[in-house]
């Protein structure tokens, strides 16, 4: 068995340190040693975006990154988003618009749509809908996260 | 996911030292979006996984109007996109880097991992033939050699790479005068799909834009590899631009495609849409010379 590697990274802005297995994942470290359980597994294949996180500043796939990459780097997930007393205002709009079912990809959604207005803080329809396209939800038919996104867009910019 | 070794290289003299020694127990990792998966669904075993996407060599990304450009093998694909200069002088490679995956895989995913993946259908394999790319291989002995990337895929899934070697850049020349290229795919969906057939095109055009001096075609997911359909963009040199000598080009790509049946599309839409889609490639770059 080969030997667990030792990562020191910043997660959501702190310095955190961690053994893990060359084999884990990004997502099974963050779900089953550090218990950030708020990214999902959804395919595991990097087809669906439940488990999206920001890794120095890209949206990825977490199930795709190996948890021993992480050294040196900064990460971003769900749970670093909200102030103790304020929710982000993606969260927010998310909330306000309806824009989650059964929840599952919401995380994911909302990572994804972070990524997207720290990068361009005006989207389109359009630019939207083909920015989420990794992204998917069996619930909502997507009208609703789109509307929440703009609005986000609207509250933020 | 069976247990093995992940050893991130320092130098690309340690990485295909680390990569010799284990053959084809070994791997190198860029961005992961397909050997993770791979090594997850037990499709591929290894003994070891060689992070190079943090070697200088394999991170370049440099254009110069004079010489071309110098791309890493491990820079991910957004890296690419989001350069002014690059998408101006290669925007058929930008076509494909911009339809792989989604956001978050284009976040990851590398042109040099595309290529090595193998897959008859990658999307940037196509432009980078018609752009002339070639690959610059290391080897585990220190030594470096050159390798056009239509002579780099072997079989599904196989290329030339020997026991050591890494893939470490790709050289493309620069783009000549009224010359650009083009890439685009059929799939049954918008985004976020494999290529039932990908062409891309570049022309090279005289100075009135009129006639075609050179042009290069390539092809995806109509052969165990990427094809380079040589009579095809040969057959337009010197000709007048006209639907006629595109439409013989066409003709002569669809003549060198041997597509299989599968769950993307039978072999006859696949012939077909060769056609069509050599036909859009051709006449969207010399749209974009025309435009430039």
């Amino acid at each position: 068995m080969p030997r667990k590697v030792h990562v020191q990274t910043t997660i959501n802005g702190e310095t955190v340190e961690y053994l893990c297995e060359p084999r884990q994942s990004l997502l099974e470290v963050l779900r089953d040693v550090l218990h950030l359980t708020g990214a999902k597994e959804g395919c595991n294949n990097g087809n669906c975006g439940a488990c999206s996180v920001i890794l120095d500043g890209r949206l990825v796939n977490s199930c795709l990154v190996l948890g021993a990459e992480l050294e040196g780097k900064s990460l971003e997930t769900i749970e670093g988003l909200a102030d103790p007393d304020q929710l982000d205002p993606i969260q927010d709009a998310f909330l306000e618009n309806a824009a989650l079912q059964c929840g599952i990809c919401t995380p994911g959604f909302i990572m994804a749509a972070k990524a997207l207005l720290d990068n361009n803080p005006n989207p389109t329809e359009y630019e939207i809908r083909y920015w989420l396209a990794g992204n998917l939800c069996r619930c909502t038919g997507y009208d609703k996260i789109v509307r929440a996104v703009q609005d986000a867009a609207q509250t933020t910019s | 996911m069976r247990a093995f070794e992940y050893v991130p290289a320092k130098t690309v003299a340690e990485a295909t030292s680390l990569l010799a020694e284990k053959g084809d127990q070994a791997k190198p990792l860029a961005g992961g979006t397909d050997l993770i998966v791979m090594v997850r669904e037990n499709r591929r075993q290894l003994e070891r996984m060689v992070d190079i996407k943090d070697l200088p060599e394999t991170n370049v990304l440099s254009y110069s109007p004079d010489t071309g450009l110098d791309l890493g093998a491990a820079v991910p694909c957004h890296k690419i996109y989001a350069d002014d200069a690059i998408s101006a002088a290669y925007p058929g490679l930008i076509d494909a880097a911009k339809i792989i995956g989604g956001t978050a895989i284009q976040g990851r995913a590398s042109v040099g991992g595309n290529l090595c993946n193998a897959s008859p259908a990658a999307d940037t394999i196509p432009p980078l033939i018609v752009l002339g790319a070639i690959c610059v291989i290391a080897g585990a002995d220190g030594s470096t050699r050159e390798v056009p990337v239509e002579e780099f895929c072997t079989a599904p899934g196989q290329t030339v790479l020997e026991r050591g070697e890494l893939l470490v850049s790709f050289k493309v020349p620069a783009p000549p005068q009224n010359s650009s290229s083009f890439y685009l795919r059929f799939i049954p969906r918008n985004e976020m799909d494999i290529a039932v057939v990908g062409a891309g095109a570049s022309v090279v055009l005289d100075d009135a834009k009129t006639s075609i001096v050179s042009a290069r075609i390539s092809l995806a997911a109509v052969a165990p590899t990427p094809l380079l359909a040589e009579e095809a963009g040969a057959s337009l040199a010197g000709k007048e631009i006209s639907d006629d000598a595109i439409n013989a080009a066409a003709e002569a790509a669809q003549a060198i495609a041997r597509p299989i049946s599968d769950m993307r599309g039978t072999a006859e839409q696949r012939t077909h849409l060769v056609g069509v889609l050599t036909r859009r490639a051709l006449n969207g770059a010399i749209q974009r010379v025309k435009e430039a």
